[in-house]
């Protein structure tokens, strides 16, 4: 957990790939989950935010 | 060789054309090989999707073209996901695209792993297999129809072959509760065969001398399964999933063949909805709004699919 935070503040690479991954995945259950309606009106902006977090953060350094 | 194939190139190159040529650098060369990719490419994809987006804040309607067109900011997607209806299409959407996959990837794997077993009539049990893939889709909803039928259809009298139930009793494309797994079922059959080709080239990747290591080592089929077979083609079974999960999250010909998105909207999947939205009820912008979530979303799942593809193909 120390390591994943680190690699966060030092923006490495593998964290913030694991960190936006996390998001689309959450997005995307959000989107198809049949439990509660405000889960899915939040959706799209979780996807959206990992998506564009995701295309950038694979630029940074390993 | 080549030298003597660069010098008759040369030659047969006009004199003017040779001379133009000469004056390009290397890079120029390459810009203009890669040029009308790149152009088709931004025609093809980008500019529509520029399009799109900007057409998703708006309230544009293709069959008002004469109407003012109004930015209205975020409110398409508001409504989209706000909207009941279009939550109920992404549920029908996640069912038909987990069960499908699930389904297709376990018979698909199965069936290549018999195939690959040497056996007399191996290619023809293949070719027979392979079958239904090469159907179109509105021919196999057709078919299916009928096979559905609830009266004459071969897919009743074997269920009630099996269970004893009158055939007559329930209809696969007629009733709420069944609709979503005809649909399943329809797919599963066509698409199984692509699944199990792929599976079938990861494990006709695997070398022998692996397995023959493995026998000298005492290790069971069971563990040779597990520890040889399943790790290596797990990359091709991987991309089967992918292609699979992108072309059902978009499958539209063949559900409108077979149930119409009925009854009522228990098998609307999202592109039906999406397709009504855009050219029955003719709301352009909000369709686009619809068109840009989805791709967001496609687009979102198939980055992280594709690093862990990648890291699987690393190890």
């Amino acid at each position: 957990m120390t390591n994943f935070i680190k690699g966060l503040l030092r923006l490495r690479r593998g964290p913030w790939e694991m960190l936006a991954t996390i998001l689309i995945a959450l997005g995307v259950f959000m989107l198809m989950q049949p439990f509660a309606l405000v889960l899915f009106t939040y959706s799209f902006i979780v996807t959206l935010i990992g998506t564009v977090m995701f295309i950038i953060v694979s630029h940074f350094p390993e | 060789m080549p030298d003597k194939l660069a010098k008759r190139a040369a030659l047969a190159t006009p004199p003017k054309l040779a001379h133009k040529i000469r004056g390009l650098s290397d890079r120029a060369i390459a810009w203009i090989f890669i040029a009308p990719t790149i152009f088709l490419l931004l025609a093809v994809n980008i500019f529509p999707l520029i399009w799109t987006i900007r057409l998703s804040l708006t309230n544009f309607r293709t069959n008002r073209p004469n109407n003012a067109v109004e930015f209205v900011g975020i409110e398409n997607y508001r409504k989209i996901l706000t909207d009941a209806d279009t939550w109920t299409s992404l549920q029908a959407t996640a069912h038909f695209l987990i069960w499908t996959i699930v389904l297709q990837v376990l018979i698909g794997f199965t069936l290549a792993y018999l195939i690959n077993k040497k056996f007399r009539g191996n290619d023809l049990w293949t070719t027979l297999i392979v079958l239904p893939m090469m159907l179109s889709p509105a021919v196999v909803g057709n078919f299916w129809t009928f096979l559905y039928q609830p009266q004459i259809g071969l897919f009743n009298y074997f269920i009630s072959f099996l269970t004893g139930a009158d055939p007559a009793s329930f209809s696969m494309i007629g009733e709420v509760a069944l609709a979503p797994w005809a649909i399943v079922i329809v797919d599963t059959w066509m698409w199984t065969p692509f699944v199990m080709l792929i599976c079938l080239a990861g494990l006709r990747s695997i070398p022998s001398s692996i397995y023959e290591a493995a026998e000298c080592d005492r290790a069971s089929k069971w563990r040779q399964f597990w520890t040889i077979t399943l790790p290596m083609a797990l990359p091709f079974l991987m991309l089967a999933v992918l292609f699979r999960g992108i072309e059902n999250f978009k499958m539209f010909d063949l559900v409108v063949q077979l149930t119409g998105g009925g009854p009522g909207s228990t098998t609307q999947l999202t592109s039906i909805d999406l397709k009504r939205e855009a050219f029955e009820k003719w709301r352009t912008g909000y369709a686009s709004a619809y068109a840009v979530i989805l791709f967001v979303t496609v687009f979102g799942l198939a980055s992280i699919y594709v690093k862990a593809l990648n890291k699987v193909k690393d190890r």
